[in-house]
């Protein structure tokens, strides 16, 4: 049961944009995390969202995925992939100014245990295209996350206001 | 030309830095979107196959004899 719900830290990216979000020197001290974040692309692009932790580029995540993009559902899994997918991102094409939004539970991360990770996204569109996923995400690594960066599985930035904060969560 | 920028947090001390990618950040940003592309493709790939093989299977049970509405209800 969740007894302490605490912001650890908010990024909001500036006008230039941003490739990539870093959170770093991720306390220990909590039992799960989870961020909640609002993105924007800066392409018209219709990527996805994924992150790694403690900076891995190896072949370490697994992921399944299920969504339903406005006129059809369908499932994935991967694995030995070098990030983890977790949601859709908002395409520059989408309604001007409006973004998405998503929200990453991570347990145990400070643990020895491989890691797992829920994630659900939606983006929001003024017309059929749009997307709703659940990702179910798997790293395996015993080392405690110190590190999450959050990226544009398209190398595209994050636009102008595109936010992510980062809370931790404690069962004591 | 100045490589792409990211937005680091540092949680033990609150402060947030804008700083430029390196170039080995940046060669990793190309692999990403290049691995992505090649999962994006398999991922249509299949999805069309699965779609195929809706439209083949209502076309069959629709020729035993099921109306549209009871193909509907029965795979959607």
């Amino acid at each position: 049961m969740t007894n302490t719900f605490d912001k650890i830290q908010t990024v909001t990216v500036g006008s230039g944009g941003a490739a990539n979000i870093e959170f770093t020197s991720i306390p220990g001290t909590y039992t799960d995390l989870k961020i909640f974040g609002s993105t924007r692309s800066g392409s018209s692009s219709g990527n996805q969202l994924a992150l790694r932790f403690n900076s891995d580029t190896g072949s370490n995540y697994s992921r399944k995925l299920l969504y339903g993009d406005g006129s059809s559902v369908q499932s994935f899994s991967g694995t030995s992939e070098t990030y983890a997918r977790f949601a859709f991102t908002q395409s520059s094409t989408f309604t001007a100014s409006v973004f998405n939004n998503f929200v990453i539970y991570i347990p145990n991360y400070a643990t020895s245990l491989t890691k797992v990770a829920g994630a659900e996204g939606v983006t929001e569109n003024n017309a059929t295209q749009a997307e709703a996923s659940l990702h179910g995400i798997t790293w395996n690594s015993s080392a405690a996350i110190t590190i999450i960066t959050l990226l544009d599985s398209g190398s595209t930035n994050f636009a102008q206001y595109s936010s992510a904060t980062l809370y931790g969560i404690k069962n004591t | 030309m100045a490589n792409p920028t990211k937005l680091v947090v540092d949680c033990s001390t609150g402060i947030t830095e804008e700083i430029e990618l390196t170039d080995a950040e940046v060669a990793q940003m190309q692999a990403d979107a290049e691995t992505y592309a090649a999962q994006k493709a398999a991922e249509e790939t299949a999805a069309a196959a699965v779609e195929a093989k809706k439209v083949s299977g209502k076309a069959k049970l629709k020729a035993l004899g099921l109306s549209d509405a009871e193909i509907d209800a029965l795979v959607g």
